[in-house]
């Protein structure tokens, strides 16, 4: 009989091995799904997993869908080490996003060279500005950092309808809910002909750098780790938990306005009523796949991306639903959490203990056996 | 101002209402019991497309409310497996049910977009439904409205001054000592997160059988979540819940009544109200710590283990 015991440490060959067995684990499971669905698994396998980057164009994709999962996921593991969980990116990129097209229409005479720069400072502050609030509201009054910055998504959403289709929309776009399309100089210039992918990705390796170089190499990145890891220490040590709060929400907030702008100058061009593909919070599953760890988000969000255009192409082709990919990304997340057990506990043979007395006494023949 | 605009906007407020009164009150007894289930909005949106797929076959609303219920216990069976038997961090686990029920009633449903049913009957009772001011103002709701109330009575009365409520009660503020006496601790917490599921279930099946009898992708919009805020709002009583459920689902009928009461506000705005709500409630009680500290259960959100 074999139960679950503690390990007297974690394990650190699990804890690479856990996301590799999670996303082995999804893709059981997909095949099982495509066989349900009435689908040869290999054949669906192959057209959800390899099809989309088996071409140039296939791989930028991936690489343009990659990049917002990449800008919010990165930051949000630090705070979620820090017990700061900024459920919210979806609603900073949006504001990003906003504040990044009003910028773009407000200029859209101008063929300039800052007017990309400015934008993407607009945007990063539209984010920090939208972050701030669940900052302040857990800082001032102690409320949950979850629910208010979940509520401001909903809120941002609502926000970016009423602009589209009011004060924002396009005169000339038949009446449809989209801002102006942007002037050329408002757009993000892509990395190579034909593809979609642009500039928005080489800022986002960059961010993965300068993350891995906050966590490890700045004092306030050891702080959030150390206040995570061990608070009674950290607040021993003076590490004040409202800084961490501050520090994770800004920055977060603001790589998720860039994520934001990343997507209306680049791939959208304009304002639209959705800016975004679930990216905030399919980047807080990103954050716990990559183990918290900035190259580790980086590989994630490289699945994550896999698994959107996977649905996109397995739509066209086999005709499957494009819900899909909430479903594999649910059960991908599902699958970690449970992997991740095998890090703190493992498996282990039980014996029976015989308490000594009981064994002397019966091997002396004085009990019965 | 037309009293019979009012008497339309308090009489759907009930309606509005009685969603995030099934989902909270699942989710009190729940953190009563010391689990914190994030993934509410995941178990309604599922409750929602299994009770209105299992209504268009069958025909039967009842059918479909027990369909809707089981689905939501199966959601929260995967919770509790993760988070009670597999010790894993209960907002992480909360979060991923979230997105994994999006995802589920996102697929579940793709077919079903577009059809309609017919909704719950409105009750019509003998007397009372014909009142004058009253009868339209409170007797002529579906059962599930009523059903609601008699739901937090009945939690209310458990939890207060029965011994199931005592227990739940201890294994949510010391699951050691619980353990000490000797009650099982992990087969309590299933259960309550269980209940947990099936209040979620059904609220979600009265948006997509009652309120709105149809399905669209992610129909809940956030009330999951704000089934969470107003466990907090309401320190985790029952009674508490019920003002609060009615608070906001008269906020959230605004948007709808808000022209035929003369406001001049863009109707986004107004449907910002529910949200903006919810953050202005949760700041209001969280703001004096001592209250969270004197209500909350004091093993929220912390795993138990038997040693």
């Amino acid at each position: 009989m074999s139960r679950l015991e503690a390990r007297p440490e974690p394990s650190r060959a699990m804890m690479l091995a856990s996301p590799l067995i999670a996303a082995c684990a999804m893709l059981a499971s997909g095949s099982l799904l495509f066989m349900f669905l009435g689908q040869q698994p290999l054949h669906a396998f192959y057209v959800y997993f390899i099809e989309p980057v088996s071409t140039l164009y296939g791989i930028g994709e991936l690489l343009l869908k990659a990049t917002p999962l990449i800008l919010c996921g990165v930051v949000l593991g630090n705070g979620f080490r820090a017990n700061v969980h900024n459920i919210g990116a979806d609603g900073q990129l949006t504001m990003g996003a906003i504040a990044a097209g009003c910028v773009a229409l407000y200029f859209d005479d101008v063929q300039a060279g800052w007017l990309l720069p400015l934008m993407l400072v607009a945007g990063a502050l539209g984010g920090m500005a939208w972050a701030a609030i669940p900052a302040l509201l857990r800082t001032r009054f102690n409320t949950s950092e979850i629910l208010v910055s979940l509520m401001l998504v909903y809120v941002a959403y609502l926000y970016l309808g009423y602009l589209v289709h009011g004060p924002l929309r396009d005169p000339a776009g038949y009446n449809f809910p989209q801002s102006k399309m942007f002037i050329d100089a408002a757009v993000l210039p892509l990395l190579l002909d034909g593809l979609r992918v642009n500039a928005a990705f080489l800022l986002s390796l960059l961010v993965v750098a300068g993350a891995w170089f906050f966590c490890r190499h700045t004092f306030a990145g050891y702080r959030m780790q150390v206040s995570g890891m061990a608070p009674a220490a950290a607040l021993y040590a003076g590490f004040s938990a409202p800084k961490n709060v501050w520090i994770a929400f800004m920055i977060s907030g603001a790589l998720a306005g860039i994520a934001g702008v990343g997507e209306v100058a680049g791939p959208l061009g304009q304002l639209q009523p959705t800016v975004s593909n679930g990216y905030g919070f399919a980047a807080i599953i990103v954050a716990y796949v990559g183990r918290l760890h900035p190259v580790g988000v980086l590989l994630a969000s490289l699945l994550m991306s896999l698994l959107y255009i996977g649905g996109e192409t397995a739509q066209i082709e086999l005709q499957l639903p494009s819900a899909i990919t909430g479903l594999f990304q649910g059960l991908l997340l599902f699958y970690l959490l449970a992997a991740d057990l095998f890090i703190h506990y493992r498996f282990k043979r039980r014996v029976h203990p015989v308490p000594l007395a009981a064994a002397n006494l019966a091997s002396a023949g004085k009990l019965p056996q | 101002m037309n009293p019979d605009y009012v008497i339309a906007f308090l009489a759907s407020t009930a309606g509005s209402a009685t969603p995030l009164v099934m989902a909270a009150m699942g989710e009190l007894v729940t953190e009563r019991a010391g689990v914190m289930n994030l993934g509410i909005e995941g178990m309604m949106l599922v409750g929602a497309v299994v009770g209105f797929m299992v209504t268009l076959s069958t025909g039967s609303i009842s059918l479909g409310l027990l369909a809707a219920m089981l689905a939501g216990m199966g959601m929260a069976l995967i919770f509790g497996f993760l988070v009670l038997t597999l010790q894993t961090n209960q907002v992480a686990t909360g979060l991923a049910l979230t997105l994994f029920g999006l995802g589920l009633s996102a697929f579940l449903g793709r077919a079903l977009v577009g059809q309609t049913v017919a909704p719950m009957p409105h009750l019509s009772l003998p007397m009372l439904s014909n009142l004058p001011f009253v009868g339209p103002l409170l007797f002529r709701f579906d059962a599930m409205v009523y059903g609601s109330v008699l739901l937090a009575l009945l939690v209310s009365v458990l939890l207060a001054k029965s011994r199931i409520g005592l227990v739940i009660r201890a294994v949510g503020e010391s699951p050691h000592s619980a353990h000490a006496i000797g009650m099982h601790v992990v087969a309590l917490r299933y259960g309550a997160v269980l209940f947990g599921g099936a209040m979620a279930g059904l609220g979600g099946a009265y948006l997509s059988l009652a309120l709105t009898p149809m399905w669209v992708e992610g129909m809940t919009a956030g009330r999951g979540w704000i089934a969470l805020a107003l466990v907090v709002f309401a320190t985790w009583k029952p009674r508490g819940v019920m003002f609060g459920a009615y608070l906001f689902g008269g906020v959230t009928v605004l948007q709808f009544h808000g022209q035929g009461f003369g406001l001049a506000v863009p109707s986004e705005f107004l449907s910002m109200l529910p949200y903006l709500a919810t953050i202005v409630v949760l700041v209001i009680i969280c703001r004096n710590p001592q209250t969270i500290l004197l209500n909350k259960p004091m093993s929220l959100g912390h795993n138990f283990k038997a040693d």
